[in-house]
């Protein structure tokens, strides 16, 4: 076999963004270059034999010449060392049948496909299989949104190169009355959800992912900024790997220990939740700042599914009785001239929340006591807003000024809950 | 890229906790293999909703039948690998036997022309996926950045010699994929593991 041979090769067996068929006699490069670029005809296969000897032939030998096959193949050795292996290849057989073989496999490199799954397949193709064979230990369906947020917070990170890892975000959140925010990096957001999310895993008797480092206070802020001041680095891509196999874990745990434990707290220092709301929190945490991070490096991202979305605004409208109270307590709410308190589990005068599109729904939010039960009855205003929206407001990413909602009624009572939604949010 | 490789403890855990009937497992087994799983589907069928439905079919059956893999006889991404090649080739060659029959397009040489060569694409891929790093990464630099063997060495600041000893080597595993398939074994997914 003489010449670089042109073994048989199908188009689409060609990488289409490669430019050049990868069996190309023009692919031999550097030393080839300058005739290329000369607009000469290229010399045929069959010439290159004849082409001017170089200066210094080097006498190469069978040994390095069977080394240089591989490199040869590609298209990636001088061209005195091609005119050796192919002068070569017309006396050896053993090598001549190898380098068929490797000039073969060349045509078989492909640049790998897109691996951007379509997110929704895992919760179809996991349903397809709980159908099938019914799960002896389920996912508790509380902890079924941070499933998900955490799938596909890992799905788009799958991806990234170090110059997604290393991009700027900023988390974004309310404090009072104020917006406030803080720069960190990519990697920087994964190791505050690590060290957020070790809330959950202490009190499930997991390992903290803090390890030694210890915060000052356990609160998620706290417990962030310690994570990040204890490494010397700037966090960087090897976050991703402690994050998913805590989330993971996490899942796995809740499984195991059944639905009798949902209500078990967890405590976030300066406040505790049940376990199953804990578990919601995260899920929407996860999602919030996948968002930024898929904002920072230009990439599309999603809503949560409705039925998860539905239960993150639930979780928020639950909590914006406690939130007023405590706006009302520090002197942020409005002095109530109409308030009148009633006894625990008595109908109070309410808002009534409305959540529209996927994932929406009703809430009657109590005013004036996180005791009293909403009631249609005592509504005294009605706000309604899209679902994404709310949680935009509730993450405090949207000022509650500017919240895109509908108002009818008590000014004061939509202003406050408003800002009691955007007080929700934390680092 | 490919992850690293588990231990096989992972692999036998995996077995186990599937077997449990333990969702979380399955949820986690998803996590790990479904790219790997889509993009085989994908590169021998061409067409994103036939590979969601391999896709499909591949979790159902290792969930439905944990205890048809052996962690003693391989690593189960190899497992995964040769049940999505299986899978996958059956359903092109159903798809492409029916239009030959209602169209009567092409011969049916043509039809296992085409099989083979989505076969071998297929297993080519995997191969590539599931190499050592350090024969992916000469591949890479010589074929896909054009980089000669002298330029793949400084690169990697490795020895010319090394340089040459992985572009050959690394074509070497890839050739695997042309090797003839016995019926459900196919080679690739065995050997380069």
């Amino acid at each position: 076999m003489n010449g670089p041979d042109r073994f048989e090769e199908d188009e689409s067996d060609v990488p289409d963004d490669s430019g050049q068929q990868a069996g190309d006699p023009l692919r031999i490069p550097m030393p080839r270059a300058s005739v290329e670029d000369s607009g000469l005809p290229l010399p045929e296969p069959a010439d290159l034999g004849d082409a001017a000897p170089p200066p210094v032939r080097p006498v190469l030998e069978h040994p390095v010449l069977k080394s240089l096959l591989g490199a040869w193949a590609l298209a990636a050795c001088s061209a005195e060392e091609a005119t050796a292996v192919e002068q070569h290849l017309g006396e050896c057989g053993a090598c001549a049948d190898e380098a068929r073989r490797l000039r073969e496999a060349v045509g078989l490199l492909q640049r790998p496909e897109s691996l951007d799954l379509d997110p929704g397949l895992r919760t179809r193709v996991l349903e397809s299989c709980l159908d099938r064979r019914p799960p002896r230990i389920p996912v508790p369906d509380w902890a079924a949104a941070y499933d998900a947020e955490t799938a596909r917070l890992d799905a788009l990170l799958q991806d990234f190169g170090d110059a997604e890892w290393h991009a700027p975000v900023r988390l974004r959140w309310f404090r009072g009355d104020e917006a406030t925010s803080r720069r960190t990096t990519v990697a920087g957001v994964i190791a505050h959800l690590l060290s957020v999310d070790g809330l959950v895993a202490v009190a499930l008797g997991l390992d903290d992912p803090m390890g030694d480092v210890t915060a000052r206070q356990p609160t998620p802020a706290a417990r962030t900024e310690a994570y990040w001041r204890a490494s010397h680095f700037p966090p960087t891509r090897a976050m991703r790997a402690p994050w998913r196999e805590q989330s993971h874990h996490l899942v796995r745990t809740v499984s195991f220990t059944g639905s009798g434990v949902g209500r078990m707290p967890v405590p976030y220092g300066d406040f505790e939740l049940p376990l199953h709301d804990a578990m919601l929190d995260r899920a929407f945490e996860c999602w919030v700042h996948a968002e930024d991070i898929a904002d920072a490096v230009d990439y599309p991202y999603d809503p949560p599914s409705p039925r998860h979305l539905h239960r993150m605004i639930d979780l928020a409208a639950r909590m914006l009785p406690t939130a007023l109270a405590h706006r009302r307590r520090t002197g942020l709410a409005a002095p109530a001239r109409h308030r009148h308190l009633v006894a625990a589990g008595e109908p109070g005068r309410s808002l009534r929340l409305e959540i529209e599109g996927s994932g929406g729904g009703e809430w009657l939010i109590p005013l004036d006591s996180p005791a009293a039960k909403g009631s249609a009855e005592h509504e005294v205003a009605h706000i309604a807003l899209d679902g994404v929206e709310f949680c935009r407001l509730a993450a405090g990413h949207v000022p509650p000024q500017e919240a895109a909602a509908g108002q009818v009624g008590d000014r004061d009572a939509i202003k406050d809950v408003l800002f009691a939604a955007a007080s929700l949010s934390r680092m | 890229m490919a992850k690293k490789e588990g231990p096989p403890r992972w692999d036998r855990k995996m077995q186990q906790r599937l077997a449990r009937g333990e969702a979380a497992a399955l949820g986690e087994l998803y996590d790990r293999f479904a790219s790997l799983v889509h993009g085989l589907a994908h590169r021998v069928l061409g067409d994103e909703r036939a590979a969601d439905g391999i896709t499909r079919e591949v979790f159902v059956h290792v969930w439905e039948h944990p205890d048809s893999y052996d962690p003693k006889q391989e690593p189960l991404r190899t497992w995964v690998a040769a049940l999505t090649h299986r899978l996958a080739v059956q359903r092109l060659r159903a798809t492409e036997t029916e239009a030959l029959t209602l169209e009567g397009s092409g011969t049916p040489e043509e039809l296992e022309h085409r099989v083979r060569r989505a076969s071998v694409a297929a297993r080519a891929d995997y191969i590539v996926q599931s190499m050592p790093a350090p024969l992916r990464s000469a591949l890479e630099r010589a074929y896909f950045q054009r980089r000669d063997y002298r330029q793949t060495a400084t690169d990697l600041g490795i020895t010319e010699d090394e340089a040459r000893r992985r572009l050959r080597l690394g074509l070497q595993l890839l050739s695997t994929a042309h090797d003839t398939q016995a019926p459900g074994a196919p080679p690739g997914f065995g050997g380069a593991a």
